[in-house]
């Protein structure tokens, strides 16, 4: 809908601050997008696919189509397979030429939906540089992704949404903030209970969450009774359990909840 | 927009491949005549066949009637059904709606690179007709007689062929159409395809129909063969203009319906 392949039935759309799709002609230049997994002309090669889809809309010069494409085959890693037809690509391969595609036209937002899909754990880390570098240039990058690792890695804002309506918006720093508790690592849980007793929240094998947001005082305390500690840290909530609070229906249903996060 | 769609469709190896493919049986028939020297009598098997021995100019024509009425509305609808729908199957249609390439702009393309191949196709199945013609008849250097069995010219005949490639290409835009507006349906190239030659079969058939007569006039293929009429002795217009007319019909109403459809579709493939 974002992107004027869907028209909404009711209500309005902005993106970029113009309505959607009334302006798409002149809004959809500026935006970059992988939907679904990336989709090329397969007998055509890497470099004819990007020409070919920089002239079928406005806002891609062909005065500086040449130059831009060796740009971005360079910046996603396929400048020595330019030329090779794209049905040979390797499922890593087509999809560092979709994000290829999508960064043509320097967008200023770009709208990816999984973008690591198919990619080597090198390729990944790659990718997810990449990705840095544009956002530390001020390219505003819409991420969609059920993997949450790679949300936490690349994300500042993050929308959690339910049976497509967005249930939670906010900073992942804000989401993830201490809870005011310490996890201690200890060899013997119990001993933990007895030496605080009543600032033990929980405890399970090896581990106990003691109340206090200071692990100087809650590690002090316990040396103080002679009990061993192995780790301290402070309590945070993972993304996922921030995730599974939000998002009521469980995990099996079908249309699992995606994840939608901004930076 | 256009020149990206003719890039697409002529850099595909199917599209040359298709093409190559339909000239094969005019080659083959060409052959096997003048190996046997058995033409089919007049008024017998495809038009024009039982003059191509004694007249080798008249095998573009020739040629063009043999791939008329199965070959090349074959060709056209497997073209035509992979315009929208092809993109939809292969995941590209949402990448060029999401460039913008434009939705009516998308479709005009696709619709004059139809066109584009429609043309191309007849002109070289007539080009390949006029060098098997040369290769393997007698050429009379006079001229030849039309089917009234008056004498034609050379250049007379050169500019029928013109006028027949011009009519035949028209034919074939209501074929065409019927696969574009299918195409905008369904995400299956192959069910748009089969579904334009479906109506073309069911308009052949009720053509031979004498219960269908009422609506006979108005069937797609009904003036197909109009083009033969061009080498009557004068030429024989009505059936030509009323074959343009019609297929002009079917173009306007269905390129609509496509036009309506399409940009009011959601994209979800």
């Amino acid at each position: 809908m974002l992107l004027g392949l869907v028209l909404p039935t009711e209500g309005e759309v902005q993106l970029l601050g113009e309505p959607m799709p009334t302006r798409a002609r002149r809004v959809l230049p500026r935006v970059g997008a992988l939907i679904e997994g990336p989709a090329h002309y397969g007998h055509l090669s890497a470099r004819a696919n990007l020409s070919l889809l920089d002239a079928a809309g406005p806002g891609g010069s062909r005065r500086t189509r040449t130059a831009r494409i060796d740009t971005v085959l360079e910046q996603v890693g396929l400048a020595g397979v330019g030329r090779r037809p794209v049905k040979d690509f390797s499922l890593g391969m087509r999809q560092r030429l979709g994000l290829g595609a999508a960064l043509l036209r320097r967008p200023e937002l770009l709208v990816l939906d999984e973008p690591t899909n198919g990619l080597d754990p090198q390729g990944i880390h790659e990718i997810r540089d990449l990705l840095l570098e544009l956002n530390r240039a001020g390219t505003t990058v819409f991420l969609s992704s059920h993997l949450l690792a790679e949300v936490e890695q690349l994300c500042t804002r993050v929308g959690v949404l339910d049976r497509g309506r967005l249930v939670l918006q906010d900073q992942l720093a804000t989401l993830t903030a201490p809870t005011g508790a310490t996890v201690v690592e200890t060899p013997d849980a119990d001993r933990v209970r007895a030496a605080l007793d009543g600032r033990v929240l929980r405890t399970s094998v090896g581990r106990a969450v003691v109340r206090g947001a200071d692990p100087a005082e809650v590690n002090a305390a316990l040396v103080a009774a002679g009990v061993p500690v192995t780790g301290l840290a402070l309590e945070r909530p993972t993304l996922e359990e921030v995730v599974l609070a939000a998002a009521s229906t469980s995990a099996d249903r079908v249309d699992a909840p995606g994840e939608r996060s901004r930076r | 927009m256009i020149a990206v769609e003719l890039r697409k469709l002529f850099r595909r190896p199917r599209t040359w491949v298709t093409i190559g493919m339909l000239n094969a049986l005019p080659v083959l028939v060409a052959v096997l005549l003048a190996v046997t020297d058995l033409a089919p009598r007049p008024g017998e098997g495809p038009v024009f066949l039982s003059a191509v021995l004694t007249n080798g100019t008249l095998y573009p024509l020739a040629a063009l009637a043999i791939v008329l009425p199965l070959f090349l509305p074959i060709a056209v609808s497997v073209v035509a059904g992979e315009a929208i729908a092809g993109e939809a199957q292969a995941g590209t249609l949402r990448y060029l709606l999401a460039r913008p390439a434009g939705r009516t702009r998308l479709l005009v393309a696709k619709l004059v690179s139809v066109i584009a191949f429609v043309l191309v196709t007849v002109v070289v199945v007539a080009a390949v007709g006029y060098v098997v013609g040369q290769l393997l008849f007698d050429v009379q250097p006079i001229g030849g007689t039309t089917l009234s069995g008056t004498t034609i010219t050379p250049e007379q005949i050169a500019w029928r062929t013109v006028l027949a490639i011009g009519y035949i290409t028209v034919s074939m835009l209501g074929v065409a159409a019927f696969a574009l507006f299918f195409s905008t349906l369904t995400d299956s190239p192959l069910a748009a395809a089969l579904g334009a030659l479906a109506v073309l079969i069911a308009s052949s058939l009720l053509f031979t129909l004498d219960a269908a007569s009422s609506f006979a006039p108005y069937l797609p293929t009904r003036y197909w063969l109009a083009f033969v009429d061009l080498f009557r002795e004068p030429v024989l217009w009505r059936d030509i203009v009323r074959g343009i007319g019609l297929q002009a019909v079917y173009v306007v109403v269905l390129v609509s319906a496509a036009w309506a459809n399409f940009t009011t579709k959601d994209i979800t493939s």
